[in-house]
């Protein structure tokens, strides 16, 4: 069985902190992570792998810098590493970034593809879904719980409210929630050999055949980014201290019947 | 040409979810700007009679495709639906609820047609004078805004955050057309075989329809800490929640805690116990209408964000609290 697992390396958004004076991101010294829900789908196809053999192949797209991901994911146990990364791929939307990443898929060959549910820079959720479109397999997204029967994958699929056990054919692509499994830490000796394996790098004149230029990068990506900020400060509220339990009582209960909330 | 505003429905087990009127409501809006009508698109089995209300929130059409195949939802089916209808009816913007469901079918279909999708609005508009959609939504844990337009494809689609938009208003008198539509479905764009259907067996709170959060962090110092707040809940009618760190640290279920991706609360009272204000907690609860926050420390990210800000021990003062409130609803009812 081949399983291919698509990776992000993302800036690690819990460290990211707001300049007080400026309200912009601090992004200096963020370090960069593979994201979560990845993370738990690789781990996932690597105890796949030890129940049921094959190979897990690590593929990410990014600028070279992603090659560091690729070397933890390889330092966890995965067979081989891509890193997708040409200048034409730059300012990608979703729907071109699947594109590229579903056009290299069909070129490396797979059984089953694991995306996580999203990344937590963007949080779109997109990605999984749309490349599974493009190969034309089935997807299922939220998973939380999953295995394979023979050539079927079963898995656990998230609701608000509720959860389907459901069985889908492969090829087929599954995208991870964090919870579907707790990555295994970096094994000492693999470190060394991944430092030591290629990571093989696919460009745009590797997928050019078959990638239509019009269809990738910031020109090719049907949605454009107009404008950014980050959201305006409130007027500063009340603050109140040196108050004793009952007078700190007296003035909420105060605000909560001017406000009619009582 | 393509117009109109289409809403596709969320409904799970024959419900409609409350994101669908949301939808409906702000579709209005943005039709009204545009000269264009809102249609809703209901996709379920045995649904049909649920048009009618879809039409007092505010839809001028309804488009109907009732089918076996979508008892459950899967995703084919349903994106192989929409995409029939979007053929078919050419819209110029389709809207879905940022949902497990939503969130699923939507990028489907946007990659069947090809077109852009902008996932987890929080902020719709058309631009006055490009008649574009303007859809705005954050990033990086809430901290940055980004608005995001589609440009050169169609229909212009957006999945948007349950709980942002509010609930348009119901009338009873308002007429529209209901219409059937044949989207050629069968029993084998079922490539995904459902073998049970797990319901939760807690009853899941839904921590975003709650008119008042009393919510407590890392200051209720464990899971008993939660009893006096859960006290002051039922005192004001509304539900606890939590910050990461009591869910991290099994104090309390993970359906009440805000500030994950997509659980974005804004109730009438936020009351914040104990809570320092990480920017995914505040990203996720400052649009609140009034915040109250109780905390020993003035210095925190909380208690600036607040209205009004507290300095004092949350276990001394939210038990009196409950009293008090319990004292003055005692004393108007006299």
């Amino acid at each position: 069985m081949k399983i291919i697992v698509c990776i992000k390396q993302v800036p690690d958004t819990a460290e990211v902190k707001l300049d007080p004076k400026t309200n912009t991101l601090i992004r200096d010294g963020v370090p960069s992570i593979i994201n979560h829900d990845d993370k738990a789908g690789l781990e996932t196809a690597l105890k796949l792998r030890e129940t049921r053999g094959g190979t897990v192949t690590v593929v990410c797209m990014g600028p070279p810098q992603a090659d560091v991901a690729l070397r933890e994911a390889l330092a966890m146990g995965a067979d081989e590493a891509y890193l997708l990364s040409a200048r034409e791929f730059g300012g990608s939307d979703t729907y071109a970034t699947a594109t590229i990443i579903a056009t290299a898929l069909k070129k490396i060959g797979f059984d089953l593809v694991i995306t996580g549910r999203q990344a937590i820079d963007g949080d779109t959720a997109q990605v999984g879904p749309q490349i599974a479109e493009q190969l034309g397999i089935p997807q299922v997204s939220y998973v939380e719980e999953a295995r394979v029967e023979g050539n079927d994958v079963i898995v656990k699929r998230q609701f608000e409210d509720s959860a389907h056990i459901l069985k889908v054919k492969m090829p087929c692509l599954i995208t991870a929630l964090a919870e579907l499994a707790q990555p295994r830490y970096m094994n000492v000796g693999k470190i060394v050999d991944a430092y030591q394996k290629e990571i093989k790098v696919i460009g745009f004149d590797d997928l050019k055949t078959s990638l239509n230029p019009d269809w990738i990068g910031i020109n090719g990506s049907p949605t454009n980014v107009v404008k950014s900020f980050t959201k305006q400060a409130k007027v500063a509220g009340t603050l109140m201290k040196d108050l004793t339990p009952d007078q700190a009582v007296a003035a909420i209960m105060d605000k909560l019947i001017e406000r009619h909330i009582i | 040409m393509n117009k109109d505003i289409f809403v596709i429905v969320e409904q799970r087990a024959g419900h409609i979810q409350k994101v669908t009127y949301e939808l409906i409501g702000e579709a209005t809006k943005l039709a009204k700007d545009l000269g264009e009508e809102v249609v809703v698109v209901l996709l379920g089995k045995g649904i049909t009679d649920q048009a009618q209300t879809l039409i007092q929130y505010g839809a001028a059409k309804v488009l109907v495709v009732d089918n076996p195949v979508l008892e459950h939802y899967t995703t084919e089916p349903y994106a192989k639906a929409i995409h029939y209808i979007i053929k078919k009816f050419t819209p110029n913007i389709v809207l879905y609820g940022a949902s497990s469901i939503g969130r699923d079918v939507a990028p489907r279909v946007a990659g069947r047609v090809h077109t852009g999708l902008t996932a987890d609005c929080t902020g719709l508009a058309i631009d006055p004078e490009t008649k574009l959609l303007m859809m705005t939504r954050p990033a990086f844990g809430g901290n940055i805004m980004a608005t995001i337009v589609c440009r050169k494809y169609r229909p212009q689609m957006a999945t948007v955050r349950p709980g942002v938009m509010a609930m348009p208003t119901k009338d009873a008198s308002r007429k529209g057309e209901i219409i059937q539509v044949d989207a050629g479905l069968t029993k084998a764009d079922m490539n995904v075989e459902i073998m049970e259907v797990v319901k939760s067996k807690q009853k899941v709170v839904d921590i975003t329809e709650a008119k008042v959060l009393v919510s407590g962090g890392r200051g209720v110092g464990g899971p008993e800490g939660y009893e006096p707040l859960r006290k002051l809940a039922a005192q004001l009618g509304g539900e606890v929640s939590s910050s990461r760190i009591g869910v991290d640290s099994g104090w309390i279920e993970k359906s009440r805690q805000v500030g994950q991706t997509g659980k974005t609360v804004r109730p009438n009272l936020y009351l914040a116990c104990g809570i320092s204000g990480a920017i995914q907690h505040l990203a996720g609860m400052e649009d609140s209408e009034f915040i109250v926050a109780i905390n020993k420390d003035e210095t925190c990210p909380m208690m600036k964000l607040a209205d009004l800000g507290v300095v004092g021990d949350l276990k001394l003062i939210v038990p009196k609290l409950t009293q008090a409130i319990a004292d003055y609803r005692a004393k108007q009812k006299v």
